[in-house]
């Protein structure tokens, strides 16, 4: 009795129906795009594990004869072999991760905390850099670097990042640690706390959801960067991933299965930390999008 | 009374402590500002001062600049059908990728924006182009996938469409093949409008509702207003971006800009200028101009934004 009631409900209303109609129209066509999207990606990872030769012409769903040849291959294609390159690539962005995060949260501490007679005229300096295109100041800095003997060392890709120029991680810092009540300094100060110690003890462990997302972010804009590194290193042994890959590239592009190959082993550090940080990466881009 | 009679005994102590405390206080932003100052004065704003300087010289890297005045600038816009070329097909790219990239974003925050299973999923694998979209290895993608033998010919193909040629073969659709891609990195954009459709209190729908509007009352009168401070700063953020890009035309087309300059981007010219021929005067002028036209392009958007975009605590 109660069944056939409960039924009559489930079957009856028209609003359940539709919704749960709309609901799979919803699925379906989102799963249509998101597959649309990443196919290029897939395609490109089982390409990377065939022979040259079935690249482009077997179908997307045989999966026969697979092969770890084209790592193999890539791996030692070039002058030096990839570890060399990933090997720079890692200390690179160690190192602009390190710089970023301690530099720019320094700064972010002033900006956000303190009150000093320019700030707003420094704030605004500030947020411009962050639309500077690195265009304009690049040609002077390859003067200055090679003037220094910089030229072909990763000073000129890591050491600037000690100084905190990159803006954009001191607006979402300063962004963060507005939503700190300010009840928090005063506490520390009263209880003598100086500024340093008020940021190193207090400031910093509160804000470590906002330093995760800058040194996410860092790692990805640091490990996919061409321009700069292609302007300051042309010796083989230090080129970073995306320079040796282009090498590839650059021979005319016949050997597709290494060339694949080595551009997904690019690419894996970048899922690892999509991954892992997607929660800090989604939550930095909302915080600083919306100020 | 109570509170205010309590600490009597602080008040000296804190008072003899004030005057050293006041200093340190005075100088203390500075000490903290004062890596970040360093930085701006030696790469960024030394540098800045030094490119325009360069730019009104006859620079190549090994001798000393030669002062030329103004030539630079003169030379680009009427002896140099190259940088014209540039300037139009970075032109095209930023007016087309970006209403296109910030259409998709805002269509998709919109049916992403609703409680039901799979959200989080279908916004991750929508993020996900956007943090690989800049790198050599999905640029070196985009060129086989709009090759010839590649994907989409392929998927074209089985609709009974045989197009048989290259994409970026060819000087008329290779540079669609740059908005393409622009556009496949809809997804950070995406969460910023997601973020915003998020921040709408409830209760001006429900207020809504009561008053007897329909959905599409709904979206019309209280999504779209609210939604436009986010459309206009997406609209700012995306702008500045597409005019910077590089990396992908300098992959797609070997560093060269072809097939016949189609993807030229404007950076891709100047890195030529500056680092291939070493050209550096020029290509500082090059830099000034860009910076000049993203500083108009914004300062445009600014102005016109007063026509449409509605902030609710009422500031225009």
């Amino acid at each position: 009795m109660s069944r056939i009631a409960e039924h009559h409900v489930a079957g009856g209303g028209n609003g359940p129906r539709t919704s749960r109609l709309s609901a799979l129209l919803w699925h379906v066509s989102m799963l249509v795009l998101a597959i649309a999207m990443i196919y290029p990606l897939v395609w490109m990872l089982v390409s990377s594990l065939r022979e040259n030769s079935e690249i482009f012409t077997s179908g997307p769903f045989d999966v026969s004869g697979l092969t770890l040849d084209n790592y193999v291959r890539g791996w030692n294609a070039q002058q030096n072999t990839f570890a060399t390159y990933f090997r720079n690539s890692l200390v690179i962005t160690t190192a602009v991760i390190v710089g970023n995060v301690l530099a720019c949260s320094f700064t972010a501490f002033a900006f956000a905390r303190m009150s000093f007679r320019l700030k707003p005229v420094l704030m605004a300096v500030m947020l411009m850099t962050i639309m500077l295109p690195e265009h304009v100041t690049i040609v002077p800095q390859y003067i200055l670097f090679s003037e220094l003997g910089w030229l072909n060392t990763m000073l000129p890709l890591t050491v600037p990042k000690f100084f905190a120029t990159e803006a954009f991680f001191i607006f979402l810092i300063v962004q963060f640690m507005r939503g700190i009540p300010a009840d928090i300094d005063e506490a520390a100060a009263l209880d003598g706390c100086g500024p340093f110690r008020t940021y190193t003890r207090i400031m910093l462990p509160l804000i470590t959801p906002a330093l995760a997302t800058t040194a996410i972010f860092s790692f990805i804009w640091t490990w996919n960067d061409f321009f700069r590194p292609l302007v300051f290193l042309t010796d083989n042994k230090l080129f970073t991933v995306p320079l040796a890959v282009r090498l590839f590239a650059d021979l005319g592009g016949t050997d597709w299965g290494a060339l694949f190959a080595m551009s997904v082993l690019s690419l894996v550090p970048i899922f690892l930390f999509f991954l892992f940080g997607q929660r800090y990466l989604i939550r930095g881009i909302a915080t600083t999008g919306l100020k | 009374m109570a509170t205010s009679n309590a600490p009597p005994v602080d008040v000296p102590r804190r008072g003899s402590a004030a005057p050293r405390h006041r200093a340190g206080a005075r100088l203390a932003p500075y000490i903290f500002l004062s890596p970040w100052l360093a930085g701006l004065l030696i790469f960024v704003l030394g540098p800045m001062a030094a490119s325009l300087y360069l730019s009104m010289t006859d620079y190549n890297f090994l001798q000393p600049p030669q002062w030329v005045g103004l030539e630079n600038y003169v030379r680009m816009f009427t002896s140099d059908p190259r940088y014209l070329k540039a300037v139009g097909v970075t032109a095209f790219y930023v007016a087309v990728s970006v209403p296109l990239q910030l259409g998709f974003a805002l269509a998709l925050a919109l049916l992403l924006d609703r409680a039901i299973v799979g959200v989080s999923l279908y916004r991750a694998v929508f993020y996900l182009p956007s943090l690989i979209g800049g790198s050599v290895a999905v640029a070196v993608l985009w060129r086989t996938v709009f090759g010839a033998d590649g994907i989409v010919n392929a998927v074209l193909g089985l609709v009974g469409i045989d197009v048989g040629r290259s994409w970026v073969g060819s000087p008329d659709t290779a540079l669609l093949t740059l908005v393409a891609l622009n556009v496949w990195t809809f997804g950070s954009p995406m969460i910023i409008f997601l973020a915003g459709l998020r921040q709408i209190p409830r209760s001006y729908y429900e207020a809504a509702e009561v008053d007897g509007a329909g959905p599409v009352r709904r979206f019309v009168s209280i999504t779209v207003p609210l939604l436009t401070p986010i459309v206009f700063f997406n609209l700012i953020l995306q702008t500045i971006f597409a005019f910077q890009s590089f990396t992908q035309a300098y992959i797609i087309s070997g560093g060269r800009g072809g097939p016949a300059d189609s993807t030229l981007f404007y950076t891709l010219y100047l890195y030529q200028q500056g680092f291939g021929n070493f050209e550096m005067g020029y290509a500082s002028a090059m830099a000034w101009t860009l910076l000049v036209a993203i500083a108009v392009v914004t300062g445009l958007n600014f102005l016109l934004s007063r026509y449409w975009v509605f902030y609710s605590d009422g500031r225009s």
